[in-house]
């Protein structure tokens, strides 16, 4: 019986983190908890390379006249900060870290379905990533992120080429996560799992790999050809040679489009879960939430035409989907009522997880509604290639999908870490990184209204004022964003030790130890009851048994 | 029950039996060769909106393919892929030695496939007709020198599609041998061949690929112009 005990705490001692200290441990591993970390460590530092490069960007848009570097130089910064956070941040941030670290959690499994490959999809994203900063240090590229030909592919004296085949490779690295994910989901889910007991998390992954499983793959293609194109000079998209420029446009926004939804539906998934917790209620209209994600998987791919309102689309197709664009604001849409649905009578904290989920549910609504403005196919002809278009994007994906990161982080750093984040200062730096970035982006709204291009280095001084406010949102922005770098390492070994749950949230990562062992759980989870009951959670019981009997004493 | 499954041959540690690593093995191979239909998707599209705009030179163009030697490889593949379907057929047997005999035929196959592949490519190179800019001369009159430009873009559609098809092909023998050697070690039984199976999925694919290339490219000329 004691021999048991001590074994039984032996056992709690090593977890996922302290099996195995050496490097080879960690590089070796196929524990998808390992690799969501290194994931985490991969993407911090592709995040600060593109973080330099807007630094560059609003330093040089301070004044009018392109006083800091050239243009041929702001081409390049902007297309490198461009390339550096989606292909290598964004598409990646959620789902290869938070996915994941959480889904075989999540599911009550042991690993992922396909443990090797997952580790193999983070060698080929740091292949991938090597080359990109190869790219960056003979000179980098400056197409913009979108690489339209022909300029990118005769005209341009930048390293296209290796660019093309970087995002070739790293495109593999997100099919393989994807295929991982959707195969996990379908096979691993813990016996009692249904479908409709998953946490929403579960299906906004579910939604995000179908599109990486989907879209990828095209882009794959249309890189190779432009690099073919390129190298070999034959005629795939440049029209002197009998290729068609617009044939690219549509190959590339045919994932590039999707590829949004690959950042912003994982990020929904997050905030389902933080509010759902944070307000210890059971989501409004799970079965809605859950369809929602898949709905916007699905019309995601029939909309990528609205990029091409300009560029000698047929009018007909334009009108087509524009009107598909609007659609997809009614899943997007259901989901924010939902969720604000949610927070109506619930038991509020307002924790920085929750305090992120607010800031998202706003600033996603921004960015939502003025991408309806950009989906008008009129008004498109004014708004098209201003900073309108800029305004837009970075209000969905840094004040959707970073945001709803930076929350999920917050969340579930007590189960990864098994430390507790410094809460004041994750509230402060929380409350930063909104104000910061809502006076970096806001004033790009006007400024595109007004007529500001984008992708110019230097403008006409009637705009330099809505400049300076975005510079100095911006500056306010990065000390939001060191910040939790700063606390969160700093947690890692001072902070307050989490327990296995400190939220009191209903899930099933919460019922097994912080941080939990290689194997997840000590025992095989049954589950016989919906997401997000929290009746059902042991603190919350224990603690109501606590009470109950300090009552009747 | 766990601590019964540790001991099933081939049974992975993360799965709880052997059904559901079965399970998630071909769920996952049906996405992948889902990813491959968008991958040569992509350049289905390029052809379609190409021969859209460029009938006479895709006309042209295929008249420069010997439909002799794609026919081959046509049949060379559809064997092929019966003489997996019956490795696989011998895998859930449990038969090793028609497994193996099975999978060398097949490897046979897919060789001689690739060989003839090779001839076909060496003689467009002699004739100056792979596409690149600086190696692309055509002889004078054949194709006309108005279509140079049109077949210029056809030879790079067909190129690209059939050098991507001949690239699975390459990366499809060499698991083929993988797959032999496990057989050959005896790895398989009846009750676990299921990388058997989905390499046999594979194969199956790379083929269904050849059988749509095959009249696009090399059949258009008879379909578009009634035969030379």
């Amino acid at each position: 019986m004691a021999t048991e005990v001590m074994a039984q705490a032996e056992e709690s001692r090593t977890n996922y983190l302290t099996n195995g200290h050496t490097v080879k441990s960690w590089l070796l591993t196929l524990d998808h908890k390992r690799i969501g970390l290194l994931y985490l460590f991969s993407i911090s530092i592709f995040f600060a390379i593109g973080g330099i490069y807007a630094a560059l960007i609003r330093l040089e848009l301070i004044t009018p006249q392109g006083d800091l570097m050239t243009a041929e130089t702001y081409n390049r910064v902007f297309t490198m900060h461009g390339v550096m956070m989606i292909f290598f941040f964004l598409i990646p941030s959620i789902p290869a870290t938070l996915g994941n670290f959480l889904l075989p959690l999540m599911l009550g499994t042991k690993d992922v379905a396909f443990p090797r490959l997952n580790l193999l999809s983070w060698y080929v994203f740091m292949v991938g990533a090597i080359l990109m900063l190869i790219t960056i240090m003979s000179g980098g590229v400056d197409t913009g992120w979108t690489f339209y030909p022909p300029y990118s592919s005769i005209y341009s004296n930048s390293q296209v080429t290796l660019a093309g085949v970087s995002i070739f490779i790293t495109g593999f690295s997100s099919i393989l996560t994807g295929l991982n994910f959707m195969v996990t989901i379908h096979t691993m889910r813990a016996p009692g799992l249904t479908w409709f007991r998953l946490p929403l998390f579960v299906w906004a992954h579910y939604a995000t790999s179908l599109i990486q499983v989907l879209g990828t793959p095209v882009v794959a293609i249309t890189v190779l050809a432009l690099a073919f194109e390129r190298t070999l000079q034959i005629g795939i998209f440049d029209p002197k040679l009998g290729g068609d420029p617009v044939l690219f446009q549509h190959m590339f926004w045919f994932y590039s489009h999707p590829a949004v939804y690959i950042m912003i539906i994982p990020s929904m998934g997050v905030i389902s879960e933080l509010i759902a917790n944070m307000t210890r209620k059971k989501v409004f209209g799970y079965h809605f939430v859950a369809f929602s994600s898949l709905a916007i998987a699905v019309f995601g791919f029939l909309v990528w035409g609205h990029h091409m309102f300009t560029s000698s689309q047929s009018m007909y197709a334009g009108m087509v989907f524009s009107l598909i664009t609007y659609a997809v604001a009614i899943p997007s849409a259901i989901k924010t009522f939902n969720w604000t649905a949610t927070i109506f009578k619930g038991s509020v904290s307002y924790d920085t997880p929750m305090i992120y989920a607010l800031a998202f549910i706003g600033l996603f609504t921004i960015g939502g509604m003025t991408g309806l403005f950009l989906a008008a196919l009129g008004l498109d002809v004014h708004l098209h290639d201003t900073y309108f278009v800029v305004a837009h994007f970075h209000y969905v994906m840094v004040g959707g999908a970073i945001i709803g990161y930076l929350g999920g982080l917050h969340f579930w750093w007590p189960k990864m870490t098994g430390r507790m984040y410094p809460e004041v200062w994750g509230r402060i730096s929380a409350a930063i990184v909104f104000l910061g970035f809502n006076l970096t982006f806001f004033p790009q709204f006007i400024v595109g209204y007004l007529g500001m291009p984008r992708r110019y280095h230097a403008y006409v001084p009637e705009y330099q004022v809505w400049h300076i406010l975005s510079t100095a949102g911006a500056s306010l922005l990065a000390i939001g964003f060191i910040m939790p770098v700063v606390y969160l390492a700093w947690s890692l070994k001072y902070g307050e030790k989490a327990g296995d749950n400190p939220w009191m949230a209903a899930g099933l990562e919460w019922e097994t130890s912080s941080p939990p062992p290689t194997e997840n759980f000590t025992y095989q989870p049954v589950i016989n009851h919906d997401a997000y009951e929290f009746e059902n959670v042991k603190e919350i019981k224990e603690a109501a048994a606590k009470e109950a009997a300090l009552q009747t004493a | 029950m766990s601590d019964h499954a540790a001991h099933v041959p081939g049974l992975a540690h993360h799965f709880v039996n052997m059904e559901q690593q079965k399970e998630a093995g071909t769920i996952g191979m049906w996405l992948f060769l889902l990813t491959e239909i968008m991958f040569f998707g992509g350049l289905f599209l390029a052809y379609t909106i190409y021969r859209a705009k460029y009938p006479d030179g895709f006309l042209q163009g295929s008249h420069l393919l010997s439909v002799p030697l794609g026919g081959l490889n046509t049949v060379v593949l559809i064997v092929s892929s019966l003489t997996m379907a019956m490795a696989v057929y011998y895998s859930q047997l449990g038969e090793r030695k028609k497994l193996l005999g099975f999978l060398a035929l097949t490897l046979i196959l897919g060789s001689v496939f690739l060989v003839v592949k090779y001839f076909e490519y060496a003689e467009k190179f002699q004739h100056h007709l792979f596409p690149a800019h600086w190696m692309y001369n055509p002889a004078a009159d054949h194709p006309p020198t108005q279509y140079h430009g049109q077949v210029q873009v056809f030879l790079w559609i067909y190129f690209m599609m059939t050098g991507l098809h001949a690239l699975h092909m390459i990366i499809g023998i060499g698991l083929l041998l993988v797959i032999m050697f496990m057989a050959h070690k005896g790895k398989f039984s009846k009750q676990y061949n299921s990388p058997v199976e989905l390499f046999g999925l594979y194969w199956h694919f790379v083929d269904i690929v050849w059988i749509f290339l095959f009249p696009l490219l090399y059949l258009t000329g008879y379909h578009v112009g009634g035969g030379h």
